[in-house]
């Protein structure tokens, strides 16, 4: 009886943070040389207070993801969240607890329309979550011209401010998150089953899995996780901002799944990986900010870095339709 | 022995072609029962019929003597019948347990409990007598064989009384074979009944405890293996004469020049190829699913190119390495998947059948798109006019848009890749006749096709394929048998010093 080993999937998950050990190495030799130093309290505190904000989307973008499914509505949907949470707090810290359980709803609903939509009108998810999205900003453009309610001081703090040494209470919140996260893709059987209605819904369904199911739940979470980034927006402003979405948080989520190797097609990957991703883009910035590198400049290089790292996993990613060579040991042999 | 499965009188169309029709099938419990007949003979349909992925238009399936009916596979699935198709239903993403527990995974206070998961796919895969799969292994890794292994623990997982397999050997090795043989006699033992879907007589005549012949979508009939001799089933499943189904060949013309050689080519999935087609010459390839067919075909046409060896067209040399090279060459590929890779299914007949002329501008000319009508005239298209789409036309009349366009940029060899994949026996005549055509006009043509009959019939010479290699050379005519010899390996080339000195 062979010992029970551990999945395989660890490899992959290894190789990126081993990439974003060499982004930290890179980074700080690049920051040092600069004459200053990477990993100075305030810019670990800065680097990682970047990552809470993209982590809570991109934890819930990896399973609609995983799903072969997408989300472009959830800076909408945490805009949206900000603005629920600062206006049902309105100043008092006795209403927190509805505020965080309205926010959730609200968020959870609006993942659910989404799902509903990819699941049963069977709308292609790009355009689903595009629509939900436009009619999300619609709704913020028109009701809330500027910033609206009041978050008390002490949620802000809590939330926003405090930190165990350089560690912001956010990051820690995330991390839990995607812990959390990590055990119901690994744990349960609905997470599990989202490798395989991202791998193939046929062979799913074949399978007795309850598809739409599947895809609802992913969806619901997703939005949830944009909720709580929404609650992180409100505790940092001390108000609810519709303005947020013009940041497109979205598609920073959207790229930190993709660095942290979960396939755009869906059916692989996981939030270990993802996490790492969102480790990366946070470094990258930092690192920009302290050498004040120009805003033009900083994109440019984020983008290469984005690209790069997809044409690297596409490569890896070829031979999973290829033949099984017959005829390869001959080549050398022939003539 | 009590009847496991009793299907009667099914009828199924498609599209208003009969496919089935009153077809009977009794299996009983712990019996392997072979399901045979040509290509087209209806196998399939049946099959997916029992596996739930077709309705049947009429007809009664009784299960344990209970009327039942399946909707969905899923529904096939919960009653006890499992199918294993040539396109396995696995994720190549989990691990061989995670598929064999796909949406029953085992639970321990509400948490996925992998290691119940691991431990029961290890004692099922040991009771089947398979020792070197590891239930760890990714299935993506795992060679076809294990991948079959894994659907069949699959199956069984989820309680099949009865195991559908399609062509289960078509990919196999010959070792492989052996264990799958073992596999299916362990399953016999349990009880479970296998419906054995195949037409290699050696396995049916190894295996098999009964056989139910289809010839046409119809019921032949169904013997015990004992009381039937490979030759006298042959006879039952072909029962025609080929020529009565193919046209004549024009008597008294010899075929002309070379226009294609192949010369010593090989790349990763085929080797050693030597093959010459002239003018007005149809030569066939045959051999097994997976025995590099296809692979030659997109040699050929650049597609996955030759990387050893010369390939020259009309006594010039050419390296093919791309699509775009081989038209220029003169080479037309009429591909395996009429759908995906031959038509671009919402454009009309006009603009699809103006497609390889309007892509190449070296073969592009006025002359040739003028010529194109006549040619769409000529192949008898039945259509509603040129603007109709062509995803509204049949199979066989999809076809003949596809080698229309193919002709209208004149070239000197047309490698056609399972012409009458999935068109109906009428039309599938006419294509006979247009293949025809095609060599009395001057073109080579390279035929492949999986229906043994259709290259012994058509093809002036056959070249039979086994393992990535050329087996054996056949003239037309050629029986099933000489061609099965050497498309199984059981004769090999009489001599091995062929290919390079």
């Amino acid at each position: 009886m062979t010992a029970f080993t551990p999945r395989p999937r660890i490899g992959a998950t290894v190789a990126i943070y081993l990439a974003l050990a060499g982004v930290l190495a890179v980074g700080g030799a690049a920051v040092a040389a600069d004459g200053g130093n990477l990993f100075a309290t305030a810019h670990l505190v800065d680097m990682l207070t970047r990552t809470s904000l993209t982590g809570f989307l991109a934890i819930g973008m990896t399973l609609v993801i995983l799903c072969r499914s997408l989300d472009l509505s959830v800076g909408y949907t945490a805009a949206l969240s900000s603005l629920v949470a600062a206006t049902t707090m309105d100043g008092q810290s006795g209403n927190v607890p509805l505020a965080v359980a309205l926010v959730l709803l609200v968020s959870g609903l609006i993942g659910a329309a989404n799902g509903a939509i990819v699941a049963f009108l069977k709308v292609n998810p790009f355009i689903a979550t595009l629509g939900t999205g436009l009619i999300l900003k619609g709704y913020l453009d028109t009701e809330y011209k500027g910033p609206a309610g009041d978050v008390p001081f002490a949620f802000q703090q809590a939330l926003g401010y405090t930190r165990f040494a350089f560690i912001p209470v956010s990051t820690v919140v995330m991390l839990a998150v995607a812990a959390a996260a990590v055990w119901f893709l690994r744990s349960t059987r609905t997470g599990h089953h989202m490798y395989a209605v991202g791998g193939d819904v046929e062979v799913a369904r074949m399978s007795g899995i309850r598809t739409t199911r599947v895809l609802l739940t992913a969806h619901v979470l997703c939005g949830m996780s944009a909720g709580l980034a929404g609650l992180l927006l409100a505790a940092r402003f001390g108000t609810g901002s519709a303005e947020a979405y013009t940041n497109l948080y979205e598609l920073d989520a959207i790229a930190a799944v993709v660095l942290g190797g979960t396939l755009l097609l869906g059916g692989k990957g996981g939030v270990a990986g993802t996490v790492a991703g969102v480790a990366i883009l946070a470094v990258l910035d930092t690192v920009f900010n302290v050498m004040q590198i120009d805003p033009f400049a900083k994109d440019v290089l984020r983008g290469v870095v984005i690209i790069a790292a997809v044409a690297l996993y596409a490569r890896r990613q070829l031979d999973r339709t290829a033949r099984r060579p017959r005829f390869a040991a001959a080549a050398g042999r022939a003539s | 022995m009590t009847a496991l499965l009793n299907m009667r009188g099914i009828d199924k169309a498609f599209l208003g072609v009969p496919v089935l029709s009153a077809v009977d099938l009794t299996v009983s419990r712990g019996e392997v029962h072979a399901l045979v007949g040509e290509n087209g003979a209806g196998k399939s349909t049946l099959m997916k019929i029992l596996a739930g992925v077709h309705t049947a238009d009429a007809g009664t399936i009784e299960l344990d003597g209970r009327a039942v009916s399946f909707t969905h596979p899923a529904a096939a699935q919960r009653a006890g019948i499992a199918s294993v198709f040539q396109e396995f239903n696995l994720l190549p993403e989990l691990t061989v347990a995670e598929n064999v527990h796909l949406g029953h995974e085992p639970r321990r206070r509400g948490a996925i409990d992998r290691r119940a998961m691991h431990e029961t796919t290890a004692a099922a895969l040991a009771d089947l007598g398979v020792a070197d799969l590891s239930p760890a292994a990714k299935v993506g890794s795992l060679s076809v064989a294990h991948q079959q292994i894994t659907e069949i623990a699959k199956a069984l997982s989820h309680g099949a009384d009865l195991i559908c397999m399609d062509e289960p050997t078509a990919a196999l090795a010959d070792a492989e074979v052996a264990l799958l043989y073992r596999l299916v006699q362990r399953l016999r033992e349990r009880g479970v009944a296998v419906l054995y879907v195949s037409h290699r007589l050696r396995e049916i005549f190894d295996l098999c405890d009964r056989i139910t012949i289809l010839k046409d979508g119809r019921l032949v009939e169904s013997v015990a293996t004992a009381d039937i001799t490979p030759d006298e089933l042959v006879t039952r499943m072909v029962g025609r004469r080929i020529e009565a189904q193919f046209p004549p060949r024009a008597a008294g013309t010899e075929p002309g020049e070379v226009r294609l050689r192949i010369d010593g080519c090989g790349n990763d999935y085929v080797d050693g190829i030597d093959l010459e087609v002239r003018a007005g010459e149809i030569v066939g390839l045959a051999g097994l699913q997976g025995s590099g067919r296809t692979e030659i075909a997109e040699a050929v046409f650049g597609i996955t190119p030759f990387t050893r060896g010369t390939v020259a067209v009309d006594g010039r040399p050419v390296r093919i390495t791309r699509p775009r090279k081989a038209i220029a060459a003169g080479i037309a590929l009429v591909t395996e998947d009429r759908k995906a890779q031959g038509l671009a299914l919402r454009q009309s007949v006009k603009a699809n059948a103006r497609m390889v002329l309007d892509a190449n501008a070296r073969v592009h000319s006025r002359r040739r798109l003028a010529r194109i009508d006549g040619i769409l005239s000529s192949l008898d298209l039945v259509a509603r006019g040129g603007d109709q789409e062509v995803q509204y036309l049949s199979g066989g009349n999809q076809q003949k848009v596809v080698v229309a366009k193919w002709l209208a940029a004149e070239p000197g060899v047309i490698v056609l890749d399972e012409p009458t994949r999935g068109i109906d026996v009428g039309a599938k005549h006419k294509l006979y006749a247009v293949i025809r055509s095609l060599a009395a006009e001057g073109l080579a043509v390279l035929l492949i096709a999986s229906e043994l009959i259709e290259v012994i019939g058509l093809a002036d010479r056959i070249a039979v394929l086994h393992d990535g290699r050329i087996a054996g050379e056949l003239p037309g005519g050629a029986s099933e048998q000489e061609v099965m010899a050497y498309a199984t390996g059981r004769r090999r080339p009489q001599s091995e010093g062929t290919q390079a000195e």
